[in-house]
């Protein structure tokens, strides 16, 4: 073996054992970035804090609706009266998504024409959909508007009927959230857990 | 010279750490020590039935949630709820005294302190010897003083269960250098005076594992601590070759 | 310095060029790492400083995690500790991290101050980078001291309330200054809060600037070594020192290999024994903070010990605080209280050896007698430890003129 082999080995070597170890570390550092990327994660403390809450709704009058929070998010509950769902199928064409499409803004079981899993009872996150406003309530019908009622996000104007469907010509792009909810007896509501399980 | 201060150096890091780990040893007079099993399961599960039926009616773990406790010691919900959860709900809530402190620091003089971590601040063994140290005092409030923690307002709340049992103190007379005589009293052993529920053995399982449970609240994480550290030095290991091996393949030119 | 071009032929030359044109990147990569050379003889002392970066990154990542989840305010700090080792996912781990490279930077920093009086590294032209260092050590020691009052536990609480109080001995303006510290008649909710802002932003920011100059200073004047020898006076016919190796891959080989040994060590500690039996985590502080109710044995952390000793082992109030601020700043003065004319222990004579490891042993002994109670056998060995270590710095200026030292050779000793 001449002095050329002889280095051409070491450098060889020498690039095998610094590719080596470049891996080796890139590895580590990559795993110990585990750790700090993870604890960015909501705590034990914020998965107890938001854990299902329960909610009673016997006292609710028909026309009446409560604010509620849940994860430090407003939801409200609606319990709409016979004429107020008769009024649903009323403005469907100038709806944005009248028939729930978007998949993300309720779970399966509210993808109906009622939004709810009881027709009498509107469950909608109080959040609008454009920016995060908390929408007013504005129930009152009126016809020179073509208004037949829902709600009205002060912030940029944008509207939605009384299932919480958006309406066309406004900002917000999808219609209120439905969030996970289940109804344990007819007058209590579990939010924050589907209905369907356990 | 250079290479002996070193590892001189290194010697003395390692007899500093290998004297280290564990909890602290208390003060007070030494009965014996916990020689606790972190790993017995069995035992941390009956510590933590220990715990909850007859300390949390006073003590407090305020750091310690019930679904902890479930995924260590192999609980479902349902035994959390059946068997250690009294007054909770939810099996995320931490663990706290049916007592209110400020009716405790009424009735008791001074609140009773928070367990969560008392086992980090005082050690195992000085609990064990605590809950081992009751004995029959006809001066005190409770009727009962404590070897390990003279004056202790927390009375013997294990009567049921160990019995009463005396202190016999021994006189010791020392002489000092200058002459002056001093007389006193030194613990020499417990008499039992009335039986328990169990009998010593029993009762010194008992302790152990309520003591066992109280370490383990101390620091959940510590067995996984352990794993992922035995990992974490093998890595370390790998890597120290290769980078030995490349550190050698460069300074081979240096002369 | 003439301007250094990229190679400009490949797409990254182009980028480089680029960049360079705008930046002083590869000269500044060249001047610092690449063509910045020293001895090749370093042995494993040298690898303190690089030690002691490492343990700085170390604490600053798992500082600025721990802020995310800890919270300034006498109330919640203690609970919002045990929040961060019990809920937050890895919270343990990264608690773990901090406080266990809060002992191993007092541990580097010692040994690296240690080589600096082994070899002479404070020696012209090396008084300022020794003294910009030891300004490093003051402003650690504010560090650690404002870190640990932050978990508000017992120990947390009542060390600072001894060692503010001295400052109390003050004359004149000593009751103020003690005051002004606290920012209120005493430890309390707005003390923790202000020594948060210290510990997070002020200190490390101090830290960062100084370890930057420190460095500077380093490669202006060029590493020292084992033997004390200038390796710039003995240049090649291309400008390089005969005996000095690129720092980049010579010393970035070897450091990689010392730090990867360190990190074994740290990840022992961290996994195995975070306590320390007591020394890194102290027992009493895993109570909360019970301003009635002074534990039974008080002591700063461990790496305070050996000064604490000092303090204590005087009589008096303000004499003591007189002779604790000597002992931490008689260091500054070493390259000019150390006439030897040669700079390596290599080639002292035995006087200074002696003399250096009585020290060393002094201080390790002092720092245990700092940690034991104030017991009449604990505080006599401490005057009389005390006594060496200022004999130490004070008589160096006659011992070091006296002791016979050895030719230093012209060239260092390698022995591959």
């Amino acid at each position: 073996m001449n002095e050329d082999d002889a280095d051409r080995i070491d450098r060889n070597r020498r690039h095998f054992l610094t590719v080596a170890t470049v891996v080796t570390g890139a590895v580590g550092v990559g795993l110990a970035s585990i750790p700090f990327l993870a604890s960015l994660r909501p705590s034990a403390r914020a998965q107890a804090l938001g854990a299902p809450v329960e909610v009673s709704i016997g006292s609710l009058e028909p026309g009446e609706m409560i604010r509620v929070l849940w994860r430090g998010r407003l939801v409200f509950i609606l319990r709409r009266t016979e004429e107020m769902l008769s009024r649903l199928p009323q403005n469907l064409g100038e709806l944005k998504d009248p028939n729930s499409e978007v998949t993300d803004q309720q779970p399966d079981y509210s993808a109906n024409e009622y939004r709810s899993v009881k027709p009498e009872y509107l469950i909608v996150e109080g959040s609008c959909t454009h920016l995060g406003c908390a929408p007013l309530e504005d129930f009152e019908v009126r016809p020179s508007e073509n208004w037949t009622g829902g709600f009205y996000c002060p912030c940029h104007g944008s509207k939605f009927d009384l299932a919480g469907r958006v309406y066309k010509g406004v900002p917000a792009p999808t219609n209120l959230r439905v969030p996970p909810h289940r109804f344990v007896r007819d007058d209590l509501i579990l939010l924050g857990q589907d209905t369907g399980a356990a | 010279m250079d290479k002996t201060k070193t590892l001189g150096g290194l010697v003395a890091f390692l007899t500093l750490f290998a004297a280290a780990e564990g909890l602290a040893s208390g003060g007070g007079v030494v009965l014996g020590s916990a020689d606790i099993d972190p790993g017995n399961i069995s035992s941390l599960q009956r510590g933590a039935r220990n715990f909850m039926n007859y300390c949390s009616g006073c003590h407090s773990a305020r750091y310690v949630r019930f679904n902890t406790i479930g995924k260590y010691l192999e609980l479902s919900d349902e035994q959390l709820v059946d068997n250690l959860m009294f007054n909770a709900d939810k099996t995320f809530e931490t663990i706290n005294a049916a007592m209110r402190a400020d009716d405790a620091a009424r009735w008791y003089g001074t609140a009773p302190p928070d367990m969560s971590l008392m086992a980090r601040v005082k050690g195992a063994d000085h609990i064990y010897n605590f809950l081992l140290g009751f004995h029959i005092d006809p001066d005190s409030p409770t009727g009962v003083d404590n070897i390990v923690l003279p004056g202790t307002s927390m009375p013997h709340v294990l009567w049921e269960l160990q019995g009463y049992q005396t202190a016999v103190y021994s006189e010791v007379t020392t002489t000092a250098a200058n002459g002056a005589v001093t007389t006193s009293h030194e613990f020499q052993e417990f008499e039992q005076l009335t039986a328990g529920l169990l009998n010593n053995d029993e009762y010194d399982d008992f302790v152990r594992d309520t003591v066992n449970f109280l370490a383990y609240i101390a620091e959940p994480i510590r067995a996984e601590r352990r794993k992922l550290g035995t990992w974490v030095i093998i890595y370390l290991l790998v890597f120290l070759i290769i980078a030995v091996m490349l550190k050698n393949q460069i300074w081979k030119d240096v002369n | 310095m003439a301007r250094v071009e990229a190679d400009v032929g490949k797409p990254q030359g182009k980028l480089m060029k680029w960049i360079d044109d705008r930046f002083p990147f590869t000269e500044t990569m060249k001047y610092h790492i690449t063509e910045y050379y020293a001895s090749k003889n370093f042995n494993w002392l040298y690898v303190f400083g690089v030690l002691a970066f490492v343990v700085l990154v170390i604490q600053f990542v798992s500082g600025i995690f721990l802020t995310m989840n800890y919270k300034p305010a006498a109330a919640d700090a203690f609970a919002s500790v045990e929040y961060i080792m019990r809920d937050v996912e890895w919270g343990w781990l990264i608690r773990y991290m901090h406080s266990t490279g809060a002992s191993f930077f007092f541990i580097v920093v010692y040994l690296h101050m240690f080589r600096a009086m082994m070899y002479g590294s404070y020696k012209k032209p090396r008084e300022l980078i020794w003294i910009i260092g030891m300004m490093i050590f003051f402003v650690l020691m504010a560090e650690g001291f404002a870190g640990y009052l932050l978990p508000w536990g017992q120990m947390s609480y009542w060390g600072a309330q001894v060692i503010i109080s001295l400052f109390g001995a003050i004359p004149g303006i000593g009751d103020a200054l003690v005051e002004i510290i606290r920012g209120d008649y005493s430890i309390s909710d707005i003390t923790l809060n202000r020594f948060f802002a210290l510990h997070v932003i002020v200190l490390p920011l101090a830290l960062i600037g100084l370890v930057f100059v420190h460095i500077v200073a380093l490669h202006e004047v060029g590493s020292s070594n084992p033997d004390g020898v200038e390796i710039k006076d003995h240049k090649g016919p291309d400008g390089i020192p005969l005996d000095g190796v690129a720092f980049h891959p010579y010393h970035t080989s070897k450091d990689l290999v010392a730090i990867i040994i360190f990190l074994i060590l740290f990840s022992a500690v961290m996994f195995f024994a975070p306590d320390m039996g007591g020394y890194f985590l102290e027992h009493a502080n895993f109570e909360p903070a019970n301003l009635t109710a002074t534990p039974e044995h008080i002591a700063p952390v461990w790496y305070f010990t050996p000064f604490y000793a000092i303090l204590r082992a005087v009589p008096d109030k303000l004499w003591g605080f007189i002779l604790f601020g000597s002992a931490v700043l008689l260091p500054v003065f070493l390259p000019w209280l150390d006439r030897a004319r040669v700079r390596s222990i290599r080639y002292r004579g035995w006087i200074y050896k002696t003399a250096l490891s009585i020290f060393a042993v002094t201080f390790i002994v002092l720092g245990w007698l700092g940690t034991q109670p104030a017991e009449e056998i604990y505080v006599l060995a401490a005057r009389v430890f005390s006594v060496l270590y200022f004999a130490f710095f004070l008589l160096m200026p006659y011992y070091t003129t006296i002791d016979k030292t050895k030719p230093v050779p012209d060239r260092v000793v390698y022995h591959g």
